[in-house]
């Protein structure tokens, strides 16, 4: 979130002297800053793990938009309308935190719509009932919580600062959710049904979210060097796993996993097995909705296309008159 | 690929007796949509009581790589602090 009038070739600068300094300063917990000299290879992995975020925000507004027409109350949907409308404001966050690094968010935008960037594979599943909003705040959001604090202390300075706003604001996510599926869980045999049914279909899903297990994950040595992340997907995971399990107690519902057992040794709730290969798919393109997503944001760009031409047609305009008069 | 929408700093008065702060930045195409953007994107929870936009391109910043040589000879100027200069006890507060 920083000007990038500054943001120069520095590529020159890459020796190991350079590099060594630049390593001392994170050790030393100092944030890094846009125009800092940083390896090129931190600034790929940065405009890749920001530009993802922002294009999962964004994406993540489809599955739930689909029920603000259909909230059952005013409350719920007023409610529904501040999220998405929120999720479209973390997106812009993440792009201009992006874009500090020197790429521009028209590229980012077109490597999303031409689907050569990815985004969270969570979005690529449907909403099918009601109680989906609820599954999705209490659980996907929960999970994006438990991703993003850690996120609060990257060594990014403008990435640390987008998400310290993000989990402000990502908690009432959350609430809401858990506070839809308890009002479900505590209604009719059908309505707890329904939120049965929801948990049932996001539980797994959800769980992949934290990325592949540590042993098959291919960035995280060099994103843990350079505080970008600081804690492994598979740490993450547990940490997800043992706050939600007393919260679909509570709520009577039942985990959707047999081999679901507590540890009492280790103190942490262990589930089955994850099944990757679905994971893959969802990832490579072959989930549930992925098409559908992806032609929701292209439609919207396009449709959109003659709003931003013509601002920017008027801005010139406007220019042009005041140099005349000027003149 | 689209046209380059013009980038802009915001800046929010939290309250009447702060000065404004830099919050983020947006893409508008003129001011007036700038600031309706600002209200929109970062203004939700009542942040706020007064907006600035400036468009990037006009900030011109102090380059990194010089900063020891910007900032680095105030350290010998200890005598600008008021803790340099010794006076008495008996003197009380001043």
């Amino acid at each position: 979130m920083y000007t990038q009038a500054l943001n120069v070739v520095t590529e020159k600068l890459g020796d190991s002297e350079a590099e060594q300094r630049f390593l001392e300063r994170i050790d030393a917990e100092e944030r890094i800053e846009p125009n800092d000299w940083m390896p090129e290879a931190y600034r790929r992995l940065l405009i890749r793990q920001i530009s993802q975020h922002a294009h999962s925000e964004v994406v993540g507004m489809l599955p739930e938009g689909n029920w603000i027409t259909r909230a059952p109350s005013l409350r719920r949907k007023a409610a529904l309308l501040a999220k998405v409308q929120d999720e479209g404001g973390h997106g812009l966050y993440l792009y201009a935190a992006a874009e500090t690094l020197g790429i521009s968010r028209e590229e980012m935008v077109e490597q999303l719509l031409s689907g050569r960037a990815k985004y969270s594979s969570i979005f690529n599943y449907p909403t099918l009932t009601w109680a989906d909003i609820g599954a999705i705040g209490w659980l996907v959001d929960g999970a994006a919580i438990m991703n993003q604090i850690p996120l609060c202390r990257c060594s990014y300075g403008p990435y640390a600062r987008a998400m310290i706003r993000i989990c402000r604001e990502e908690s009432f996510h959350q609430r809401q959710g858990y506070e839809i599926m308890l009002t479900l869980a505590r209604g009719t045999p059908e309505q707890k049904a329904m939120a049965q049914d929801a948990l049932n279909r996001w539980w797994w899903p959800v769980l992949m979210m934290f990325g592949p297990p540590d042993h098959a994950s291919q960035h995280s040595e060099a994103s843990m060097r350079w505080k970008v992340k600081r804690f492994s997907n598979d740490t993450l995971r547990q940490k997800f796993i043992d706050a939600t399990v007393p919260q679909a107690q509570f709520l009577g519902l039942t985990i959707p996993d047999p081999e679901l057992r507590f540890n009492a040794e280790t103190g942490h709730w262990e589930t089955g097995p994850i099944d990757w290969e679905e994971f893959h798919r969802v990832l490579a393109g072959y989930g549930p909705c992925n098409k559908e997503r992806l032609a929701a944001r292209r439609k919207a760009h396009e449709e959109g296309a003659w709003v931003r031409e013509a601002a920017l047609a008027y801005a010139a305009k406007q220019k042009q008159r005041i140099t005349q008069q000027a003149a | 690929m689209d046209q380059f929408m013009p980038l802009w700093e915001v800046f929010i008065r939290t309250r009447n007796g702060l000065a404004h702060r830099h919050v983020g930045s947006l893409h508008a195409a003129d001011a007036e949509m700038a600031l309706q953007a600002a209200r929109d994107v970062y203004t939700r929870r009542g942040e706020g009581v007064s907006i600035w936009v400036v468009p990037s391109a006009a900030i011109t910043a102090s380059d990194p790589a010089e900063t020891e040589m910007m900032f680095e000879p105030t350290g010998s100027k200890i005598y600008r602090h008021p803790t340099f200069y010794k006076i008495p006890d008996e003197v009380g507060h001043m």
